[in-house]
């Protein structure tokens, strides 16, 4: 009896057990209270408040995670044996092709799943009241992911891979001054080559899934520090319940279901490869992969400079928004106010409608290069569309001041909404209504 | 004020100094050191062209089997050699100059056409169609012992065409 608690893993009388038990339970509480309060507010629990995005996220890490790692030991970094290697994984090895499949769709996911988190944290105003950091450090995190999948991407050396890196780094050597060197130091040469697979295979492998590791636990603890989630402010007391077991269960709950989900779907639709990459000849149209297609569309308006500079803008914008609208008074509440839901909703149909018509219009009739034809097109094509867009999103903002008597925090509202809105519309249109040399198309 | 007291603050004086002398040297020590791993990084991952990928000097072949106003592509060399009506060389780096695809040749529509964002270019590289914003680059050509040479280790970038550019036997 005495040994017996002594040695906790000897044999042990019922007792002793039991306060085995009770330790393990005591540490692993002490994991969960260490990432969670330890009591959390009724209204924050509401699944419909944070849609448990940002949970999610670090679930889909996880599994990215622990399936890249699987992965690593069938792949091979070299443009002779990488098509094959992963040709082999779908075809010989054992449960490879639900693996690679399984990772393809959670990495996919992720990027979903992360862009819809921070449109919550932004329609629910959750960047106020100190947390500019944090979504400052979610910004950073956003990169990341978007990262990981364009390094990801080139690794199976297939058609989609070689071009879509071609393009996307050229589209890196417009940064003046500094935009070549740039260029080969990531290609490690001129073209796409070796050296590429090797560079990126490093930064997906390595590099990457340090920093985010990194940047997410910083994430999570200055949640803490933040004073956890938003809500919003009241006078009257509020009902708070104990994260063990209320949180914990609704988390363990949707982990279930996503990790379901995810199988069920990696099951029935396997991870796309493309015929091996040739460089002599890109396939036709050649598209990005779908997430990058509302970037790319931009390409097709403007001179590359100035589709690198728009989006780069308006990230920019979207980073110091919490130093722009500091007004606290709405945090935690869906779009701000009644006036805030109307300027958000019109600016959502302005997002839908406002691209599709300009979209149109370029292709069929604008013509800055020739009806210009004495400036450079990094003028016509770039410099003038650049501030025309520019131009138009103050005009935005300021028609939402003015016709709807909205705030400062309600008009930011609209026009962050009216961007993220278009990214959609632009994606959609990239991938369904773009056909051959890139010519729109009806896709029915 | 006795003289061992202040004797005591002289050297506590010293000592600080002293202390905050070597706390500078390691800063700056440690800043250098810093640098030098920079640099190291930097110089071990400079851009490596591999063994046998391209970038060296190709032999096209002999001056005479190039017909006037004939075109013939070099996959392995990344290039058109041209032969205009008048004799002169032109050897064409496939390298779309918008972003980077792969052109080719369509001979039924005399052009070079890139499918990615649909920029086309006349039988010398010069832009009919944006939104490349440039003619296609060129590959230097020495002509030796009857022999032409590509050099494509470096392209050579211009706006537009001239004739300047051929290379004659
Ligand atoms: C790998 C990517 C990310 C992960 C794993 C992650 C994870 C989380 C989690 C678990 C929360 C707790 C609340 C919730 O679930 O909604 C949270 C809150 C937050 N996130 Fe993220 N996040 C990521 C990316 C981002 C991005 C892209 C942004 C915005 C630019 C962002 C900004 C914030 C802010 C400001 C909060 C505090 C919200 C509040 O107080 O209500 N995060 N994040
Ligand atoms: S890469 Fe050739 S047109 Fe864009």
């Amino acid at each position: 009896m005495q040994a017996s608690t002594k040695t906790p893993s000897g044999k042990s009388s019922h007792v002793s057990r039991q306060v085995e038990r009770s330790r393990m339970r005591a540490v692993m509480n002490n994991i969960i209270l260490h990432l969670h309060p330890t009591r959390v507010p009724a209204s924050a629990l509401r699944l419909t408040y944070t849609w448990g995005l940002g949970g999610l996220s670090a679930l889909l890490t996880v599994i990215l995670i622990s399936t890249g790692i699987l992965l690593m030991f069938r792949y091979d970094a070299s443009v002779e044996r990488a098509y094959a290697s992963i040709q082999f994984l779908e075809t010989q090895v054992m449960f490879g092709s639900l693996l690679r499949s399984v990772h393809h769709w959670a990495a996919n996911l992720l990027l979903v799943t992360v862009f819809l988190h921070m449109l919550r944290v932004f329609f629910t105003g959750s960047y106020k009241k100190g947390r500019a950091t944090n979504w400052l450090v979610g910004i950073a995190l956003l990169l990341l992911v978007v990262s990981f999948n364009f390094t990801g991407y080139l690794l199976p050396w297939d058609q989609l891979a070689y071009w879509a890196v071609t393009v996307a780094t050229s589209l890196l050597s417009y940064i003046p001054l500094i935009g070549n060197a740039l260029t080969t130091f990531l290609l490690g040469g001129p073209e796409v080559g070796q050296a590429t697979l090797r560079n990126f295979y490093a930064i997906h492998v390595a590099v990457l899934p340090a920093l985010l590791l990194l940047t997410m636990s910083y994430h999570f603890w200055r949640i803490r520090k933040d004073g956890d989630i938003s809500q919003p402010e009241r006078d009257d007391k509020v009902l708070k319940l104990t994260t063990i077991p209320y949180l914990i269960q609704i988390e363990l709950a949707a982990a279930a279901l996503l990790i379901t989900s995810i199988l069920l779907w990696a099951m029935f639709v396997p991870a796309p490869l493309e015929e091996m990459a040739n460089p002599a000849h890109p396939p036709n149209p050649a598209k990005a992969a779908w997430y990058f297609l509302g970037l790319q569309e931009l390409l097709l308006h403007m001179h590359p400079l100035a589709a690198m500079m728009l989006p780069g803008l308006i990230l920019l914008g979207v980073a110091l928004i919490p130093f722009w609208d500091t007004r606290s008074e709405d945090i935690g509440i869906y779009f701000r106010s009644s006036t805030g839901k109307k300027i958000a909703l019109s600016a959502a149909v302005l997002g839908v409608v406002l691209p599709i018509v300009l979209v149109v219009l370029d292709e069929y009739w604008v013509d800055f290069p020739g009806w210009l034809p004495g400036l450079p097109t990094i003028v016509s094509n770039g410099m003038i569309p650049l501030v025309l867009t520019m131009a138009g999103l103050g005009i935005i903002y300021w028609s939402f001041q003015k016709l709807f008597k909205g705030n400062r925090s309600e008009s930011t509202l609209g026009l962050v909404t009216f961007l993220f809105i278009s990214l959609i519309t632009l994606t959609i249109i990239g991938i369904f209504f773009r056909g051959p040399n890139m010519a729109l198309i009806w896709p029915w | 004020m006795t003289m061992s007291t202040i004797n005591k603050a002289l050297s506590s004086e010293a000592e600080i100094s002293r202390r905050n002398f070597l706390k500078l040297g390691a800063g700056v020590l440690g800043g250098l050191a810093l640098l030098e791993l920079v640099g190291v990084g930097l110089m071990f991952l400079e851009p490596r062209s591999l063994e046998g990928e391209f970038g060296g000097v190709v032999n096209a072949g002999p001056v005479d089997s190039f017909p006037n106003g004939s075109i013939t592509e070099f996959p392995a060399g990344r290039f058109f050699l041209i032969r205009a009506e008048d004799g002169g060389f032109l050897a064409i780096y496939r390298r779309c100059t918008h972003l980077g695809c792969s052109v080719s040749w369509k001979p039924e529509q005399n052009q070079f056409v890139c499918p990615c964002h649909g920029s086309h270019f006349d039988f010398y590289g010069d832009v009919e169609n944006p939104p490349a914003p440039r003619a296609l680059d060129t590959f230097a050509i020495h002509i030796e012992d009857g022999m032409v040479k590509v050099d494509t280790s470096r392209p050579q970038t211009r706006e537009e065409f001239e004739s300047s550019q051929f290379v004659y036997a």
